[in-house]
């Protein structure tokens, strides 16, 4: 591990002179195939064929070791495999599979190139062919994040499924004695010349002896019957009877039910601690003490969560400011020094602003945002003769597996990790936490199965928050048109906070910082992007869409002043600027699915907004109405584009569901700390959009796009620009702080 | 203490102040109701008491008199309730934490109201919180929902 970590940090590098060297030394090293993981676990007549499949008599098992937390991935991936293996939808079983790095992820690393999504030029290529696998592989990246399943997926789990198929299709030529190209494959069957029908199942054992063939043809796209078409969900029906397994949900023998309760003041650890009135409580089992607070154990969650709240506790402070306008203080200082990246200046804003006649200016923030998932986080684990157990939603297996190792001083072959279903993730779930206090708790009670829930109250003020960020811009237009445009944002580094708690410690540009700023389409003749980078202050994560969801706020509310400054519709004058085709055509088919333009009543106004985010254009346009309670979002329009469309009705759902999501955050979302702790901690102070607030909404999907995309978080950056346009058209007031609930009622 | 949870009695041994939630989930283990804030603002734990949609978080175990429904017993993955039919038709769940708890909220209220307008609808669904944001797949399928039961 620690020989990857080195790797890991050289072969980072990239965009300077350190990756090659890196890059060849991990190529030779790391280019070695891990161990199949499923090899380990096989039960007696079960086969392994490839990484992603099980066999045995009873048919086929689809392994989709991707976290599942509403975004359908599992239906798509098992759907990818399905495909090529040709079986039926209906007889599609999966499973999650082990905790292995041979499921690493190659695709959540390409956000983070300094290459624009949109640039094909032979370096891009090259990067994105050789450097990227050779670095996911070495960071063994196992992690459901970024958008990035569906091209991580794509090619693998059709080729495994390709693979499996012609392994079964050789089992049955040997079998039957013919030649395997005189056989075809249909529905979960193998069928030869002469009408014989052999089931998978029937070749399970052959089909293991087989020497796994390479290199084999995938279908084209005209032949997919499965890919690219609307199916039904493989957890839907669990979903809606209330038979699907979330982590709270796994019931074992003897098992207890705990909470945790740490130090408000985020970091900091407990000096001491009176649980003589929580011990007395009937049912509590047990107090375990940590460095930062204390586990509760007790026969049920209510128990532990009484027993909890009585406990009185001398918490140490925290390093960072115990006021909310303190940190932004920290965050504005932070134009004073050195931008962290400059990824973006074309032509030359300071010549430009000299030149113009009259330049508009101005400053925007937007505060710290929790992921309130449904589910608040937990786990259980239990630790017996040597071996752990831990059930977990989660986004990143081997990361959960790391920590539970490091805790119990166990080897990975004795640390199983059962990710469950999560209710919901956006991030939150790719940290370790709630899997350390369920280890921790089974460490206490060894041979006892524990249950770690953690209360809403704890979940929501001990989060890895959306960072607060500031944005400034300085724009001019000449001749009517956008003549310079110079955009500034600040905030703090996702990667410096994740390396404070033990993540990888990366060297260079945090370019999370500048997601979704520099790499927009626009071609302003004179245009500068600088991100400027904080010393850590909360800790913060990555929040569904990163670094998108405040920067697209930024930079789409002030393009849109750029527009009513220059006289110009803000649509029209985006198409204009637009130096890309397929952005192009997302920004068109917004536009004339919501009829932009067209004669609204008076009290209607539109907003439009657009983001180049995780490689997919996405044009969305919101239509809000005065009504005598406050503004009412009455419609909302999204187009995107994500190259080929697995799964139409699941975008779909990702794309409505990301724009809520970003609506929520954009009326009433704010996270604030007051004498050094967080202030909200339920939904009664954090509130998020509820089914009267929610548009109607109708989304498009274009397939434009050279590659394929995923979508879980393109929908989530372009939604508050797209309120705050629709305000400013509506009102004439300019919104530039979130969220927009402290400046305007919302009906 | 006697509770009776998808037509069958249980004699429980808990503290009278114990939230139905709980009693359900880690006393009789019935987890189709589920954790999410405790103090009825989410939904997520609804289920029924005679037929009405109830917080069980914000419910003490010892003032339940009536019978209790959760989403187990509304129906099954082999026969579902024509609100669960509903919600499958119209692939509403994303993460399907909260849809437990919107569908016992559907079904309450289209017992109350069999015929309900959009805006009853948006009243009534707005004491259950989606983060995923599924909310125009949750209209459709209380609109679908209330036309096979009307039908029915
Ligand atoms: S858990 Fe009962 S309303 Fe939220
Ligand atoms: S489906 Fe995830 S919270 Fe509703």
């Amino acid at each position: 591990m620690g020989a990857v970590k080195t790797i890991a940090r050289r072969t980072f590098l990239i965009g300077s002179a350190a990756v090659a060297g890196g890059a060849a030394f991990g190529a030779y090293k790391i280019s070695q195939p891990f161990d199949n993981p499923l090899e380990a676990n096989l039960e007696n007549g079960e086969f392994a064929l490839g990484d992603y499949i099980l066999i045995d008599e009873s048919g086929v098992t689809i392994i989709t070791p991707k976290g599942e937390m509403g975004q359908g991935v599992q239906t798509t991936w098992a759907a990818m495999v399905a495909e090529e293996l040709d079986i039926s939808w209906e007889d599609v079983k999966i499973d999650h599979g082990p905790a292995s790095k041979a499921y690493y992820n190659e695709a959540v690393l390409e956000e983070g190139l300094p290459i624009s999504s949109l640039e094909n030029s032979g370096a891009a290529k090259f990067m994105r062919k050789n450097i990227v696998p050779i670095v996911a592989k070495a960071m063994t990246m196992v992690t459901t994040g970024g958008s990035s399943s569906t091209a991580d997926g794509y090619v693998k789990m059709r080729a495994a499924g390709a693979t499996a198929r012609e392994a079964l299709k050789l089992a049955a030529a040997k079998q039957l004695g013919v030649k395997a190209s005189t056989l075809k494959t249909h529905g979960g069957h193998v069928i030869a010349s002469d009408g014989t029908k052999l089931s998978y199942g029937s070749l399970a054992e052959n089909s293991a002896k087989v020497k796994l063939p390479k290199n084999i043809k995938l279908k084209p796209r005209s032949e997919w019957r499965l890919l690219g078409t609307s199916l039904p969900r493989l957890d839907m029906k669990e979903k809606v009877t209330g038979t699907a397994m979330f982590a709270p949900d796994i019931r074992l023998p003897g098992m207890k039910f705990a909470t945790v309760k740490t130090n408000p003041h985020l970091g900091g650890k407990m000096n001491g601690y009176d649980a003589f009135k929580a011990e007395k409580v009937k049912g509590v089992e047990k107090i375990v003490p940590m460095d930062n607070g204390v586990i509760v154990i007790a026969n049920n969650t209510w128990t532990a969560f009484k027993a909890a709240d009585l406990i009185s506790f001398d918490w140490a402070k925290s390093d960072y400011p115990d006021q909310m306008e303190e940190h932004y203080a920290v965050v504005n200082a932070a134009f004073d020094k050195d931008f962290d990246s400059r990824q973006l200046d074309n032509g030359n804003v300071e010549q430009a602003f000299s030149d113009a006649d009259e330049i508009i200016e101005g400053e925007y923030r937007v505060p710290y945002l929790a992921h309130a998932c449904m589910e608040p986080v937990n786990a259980t684990a239990l630790l017996k003769d040597g071996r752990l157990d831990l059930w977990a939603g989660n986004q990143a297996a081997t990361d959960q597996q790391t920590i539970a190792m490091s805790l119990t001083g166990l080897t990975a072959e004795n640390v199983h990790i059962h990710t469950q279903y999560m209710g919901g993730g956006f991030g939150r779930k790719s940290e370790v936490d709630f899997s350390e206090y369920a280890v921790r708790a089974a460490k206490a009670l060894e041979g006892t199965p524990v249950h770690v829930m953690w209360s809403r109250e704890e979940d929501m003020t001990h989060d890895f928050y959306r960072p607060i960020a500031m944005g400034r811009f300085k724009a001019s237009a000449k001749g009517g048109k956008p003549y310079a445009f110079d955009m500034k944002v600040a905030c703090p580094s996702i990667m410096d906070s994740g390396a404070k708690r033990g993540g990888p410690s990366i060297p260079g540009s945090d370019m999370t910082n500048a997601m979704t700023i520099w790499d927009q389409p626009y071609g302003i003749p004179n245009y500068r992007t600088s991100a400027y980078r904080t010393d850590p202050l909360l800790p913060i994560g990555a929040w569904r869409s990163v670094g998108g969801t405040q920067n697209a706020f930024f930079q789409e509310s002030m393009i849109d002043e750029l527009a009513h400054h220059a006289g110009l519709d803000p649509l029209e004058m985006r198409l204009d600027l637009m130096n890309n085709d397929v952005c192009k055509k997302v920004l068109e088919s917004v536009a004339e699915m919501s009829g932009w333009g067209r004669k609204l009543p008076e009290d209607h106004a539109m907003g439009c907004a657009f983001a180049l985010a995780f490689g997919v254009p996405t044009a969305e346009v919101v239509e809000i109405k005065q009504t005598a309670d406050g503004i009412k979002i009455i419609n909302a329009w999204a187009t995107v584009d994500v190259g080929i469309p697995l799964d139409p009705r699941n975008i779909e759902a990702q794309v409505f569901g990301g724009l809520n999501y970003g609506l929520a955050a954009a009326m009433m979302g704010e996270i604030s700390v007051e004498d050094g702790k967080i202030v909200q901690t339920n939904f009664h102070d954090y509130d998020s959009l509820r089914m009267y607030q929610a548009p109607n909404v109708e989304v498009k999907i274009l397939d434009n796009g050279e590659h394929i995309r995923g979508i879980g978080e393109p929908g989530t950056p372009p939604a508050a620009p797209a309120l705050g346009n629709a305000i400013f058209a509506l009102t004439g007031q300019r919104l530039r702080e979130l969220p927009f609930n402290k400046f305007v009622a919302f009906a | 203490m006697k509770l009776t949870v998808n037509g069958d009695t249980h004699d429980i041994d808990v503290d009278e102040d114990m939230p139905l939630l709980w009693a359900l989930r880690d006393e009789l283990n019935i987890t189709g109701p589920k954790y999410g804030c405790g103090i009825a603002m989410c939904g997520a734990c609804t289920v029924h008491i005679d037929g009405l949609a109830v917080r069980s978080c914000s419910v003490r175990a010892g003032d339940v008199e009536g019978e209790v429904t959760t989403i187990e017993g509304l129906g099954s993955p082999d026969a579902m309730h024509a609100v669960q039919e509903a919600w499958n038709e119209n692939q509403v769940a994303q993460c399907g934490y909260c849809q437990p708890g919107q569908i016992m909220a559907a079904a309450s209220l289209l017992t109350l109201n069999p015929e309900p307008t959009d805006e009853i609808i948006d009243q009534a669904m707005s004491a259950n919180l989606c983060r995923c944001g599924t909310y125009p797949r949750i209209r459709a399928a209380v609109k679908s929902a209330a036309a096979k039961l009307g039908g029915a």
